[in-house]
């Protein structure tokens, strides 16, 4: 457990008399993509949001690069490298993509009270948000509105605003969703690649990028992590294949 | 925090992506209302007109205030319905430091001896330092809510200082305090009207500088994405809490300037200056002229002084035009009168 970058433990989650989340553990090592899949209302989003620090666990424990962050804010995670994207994107729309993963530039700094120096002509704030927008291929979108782009371009600002962070573990909420079939294979092939810089724990539906990217996959159902093993095991899980693959 | 989807809401469909010759154009439209309130009263003292010399000065302070309200609401979408609080505030400071420079009397005696003074630098710092500490409390509790809640309790806080104040028959309670003779900045004639003007253009143009440096910066990076998008800001590692509760000192702060001059020209500051008409007052003028932009408390500050002059002068009812134009531009011109004079908000 040594190698874990982002360790869950036993977490738990009740919304009145719904467990949302029951004795959850998992982790992430480092170099890794651990897929975390499951039919739709199996609590993924509940499981990500005790991750990110919007909804606090009833019980149990989230460490990143072994530190407690359970009790911490969003902002706090963040700023521990913490690095994530939305399954309903959350940007900015009135703002151009670079304003939008400037911030993160500007939140990985950690300096936002500086109250003379325009952010326009900072270099060292624009040159890393364009380097994190190049790897996304979104350089000719630069300067263009967020409202503007189309849907799977605004999962890749999501995506360039989680790199700008240089997180030591990626937290990615459907990034394959909306890009079509020619995004979805760029993307896998960059996900592929950013492994080895960023642990990444993939929240995705698209099983053919799950079972080609994932080193290991979780199979979450009613709450609770049903399995867990590399593609081979999941696939031929009779356990899995009943909940979640239909058959 | 109830957010001002500014944006959103100026886009009208179809409207051209080119957003370069409306930048042109707003700026322009900036510089010429700021050159004409410059040059209207110079005319004016020219002509012996002095009365309207001082109807510039007045809307050169009510702007001031303006903008300090549109860094809150405008740029940092906190809707406060209680910047009367500071602009009172501010005009007590000047009121009471006069009062005792007067009289001869100290403003404190115990733990220290504080002597009353009619210099209007040291009575600006006093203003602007005791406007930041009020704003330190009253927003450190109030951001804790939003939405409606923001609005409410500022207001709440607002009417608590302004129930204090005419409860305090020391500095005049219901009757206010008169300022017999007009605080004086070092080597200038303050009681001579364009002189005052000036001091308050000077003013103005500073808090307008300020406002637009402050925006460009980190800081009004943040506090942008603290209004569009408070999730994003957090996900980048920036809690929006301090970031929303500075600006707010900020713009009390500005405000609160604005109320010190405001007692000054007037020659007079009573809880009328504290009171929640006072505040709606502030915001009306922000709404006109077109929340979120930098010269919108300055063209709806205008429109406000003179209808309130020529509109007031005819008729008493004027507050019911106003309220029809207001509606109008809420209705049918969210971008207020800049909206109208210089196109949709540029993108940042």
């Amino acid at each position: 457990m040594s190698d874990a970058v982002l360790t869950l433990s036993h977490l738990h989650k009740s919304f009145g008399a719904l467990q949302a989340t029951h004795d959850v553990s998992l982790d992430l090592k480092a170099g890794e993509i651990h897929a975390l899949i499951g039919p739709n209302g199996a609590g993924k989003s509940t499981l990500i949001g005790q991750i990110t620090g919007h909804l606090m666990p009833d019980r149990g424990e989230v460490r990143l690069a072994g530190e407690n962050i359970t009790a911490l804010s969003v902002a706090q995670r963040a700023r521990r490298g913490l690095g994530r994207s939305f399954q309903v994107s959350s940007l900015a729309d009135s703002l151009s993509v670079l304003r939008n993963v400037m911030i993160a530039v500007q939140g990985l700094q950690g300096h936002s009270f500086h109250f003379w120096k325009p952010v326009h002509r900072d270099a060292s704030l624009v040159e890393p948000a364009r380097a994190a927008i190049a790897r996304m291929q979104l350089e000719s979108r630069a300067e263009t509105p967020v409202s503007e782009l189309s849907h799977g371009e605004r999962r890749q600002v999501e995506v360039a605003c989680a790199l700008a962070l240089k997180p030591r573990a990626l937290l990615l909420d459907e990034p394959m969703a909306g890009l079509g079939p020619e995004g979805s294979a760029r993307l896998t092939e960059l996900l592929e690649e950013l492994k080895h810089e960023v642990p990444i724990l993939l929240i995705e539906h698209d099983m053919d990028a799950v079972f080609r990217l994932a080193d290991r996959i979780s199979v979450l159902v009613a709450g609770q992590v049903i399995a867990h093993g590399v593609s081979d095991e999941i696939r031929a899980n009779p356990l899995v294949r009943e909940a979640y693959l239909g058959d | 925090m109830t957010r001002l989807h500014k944006g959103a809401l100026d886009k009208t469909p179809g409207a051209t992506p080119v957003p370069m010759p409306r930048i042109q154009r707003e700026t322009w439209v900036n510089w010429a209302l700021l050159g004409l309130l410059l040059l209207a009263p110079m005319i004016a003292n020219a002509l012996g007109e002095v009365y309207y010399v001082n109807l510039a000065t007045r809307i050169a302070i009510v702007t001031m205030a303006a903008v300090g309200l549109n860094l809150a609401i405008g740029y940092g979408g906190m809707i406060s319905f209680g910047h009367a609080a500071f602009f009172g505030l501010g005009g007590y400071v000047a009121g009471i430091s006069a009062f005792h420079a007067f009289d001869m009397t100290p403003v404190l005696s115990w733990p220290i001896t504080m002597p009353g003074t009619d210099n209007l630098l040291v009575i600006w710092l006093v203003a602007m330092l005791s406007c930041a500490v009020l704003a330190l409390v009253i927003g450190a509790i109030s951001l804790r809510t939003s939405g409606v809640y923001f609005i409410m309790i500022t207001l709440a806080f607002a009417q608590m200082i302004y129930y204090f104040a005419v409860s305090w028959p020391t500095y005049g309670g219901e009757d206010g305090l008169p300022i017999y003779l007009r605080n004086q900045f070092p080597g200038l004639d303050t009681n001579d009207p364009l002189t005052f003007f000036l001091i308050c253009f000077a003013a103005l143009v500073l808090a307008l500088a300020i406002t637009a440096r402050l925006m460009q910066s980190r800081f009004g990076a943040a506090l942008t994405m603290a209004r569009l998008n408070e999730t994003r800001l957090a996900t980048a590692g920036i809690a929006p809490y301090p970031i929303r509760l500075v600006a707010f000192v900020i713009s009390a702060v500005i405000t609160g300037l604005a109320g010190a001059l405001f007692a000054d020209l007037n020659g007079f500051v009573g809880a009328s200056m504290l009171s929640w008409h006072r505040s709606g007052e502030i915001m009306v003028i922000v709404i006109l002229g077109g929340v979120g932009r930098l010269y919108g408390p300055l063209s709806g500050a205008m429109l406000f002084v003179l209808m309130e002059t020529l509109l007031g002068g005819l008729t008493e009812y004027w507050l019911l035009f106003l309220g029809l134009i207001l509606l109008f531009v809420v209705l049918f011109a969210r971008g207020g009168v800049m909206g109208l004079l210089a196109g949709r908000a540029r993108h940042e």
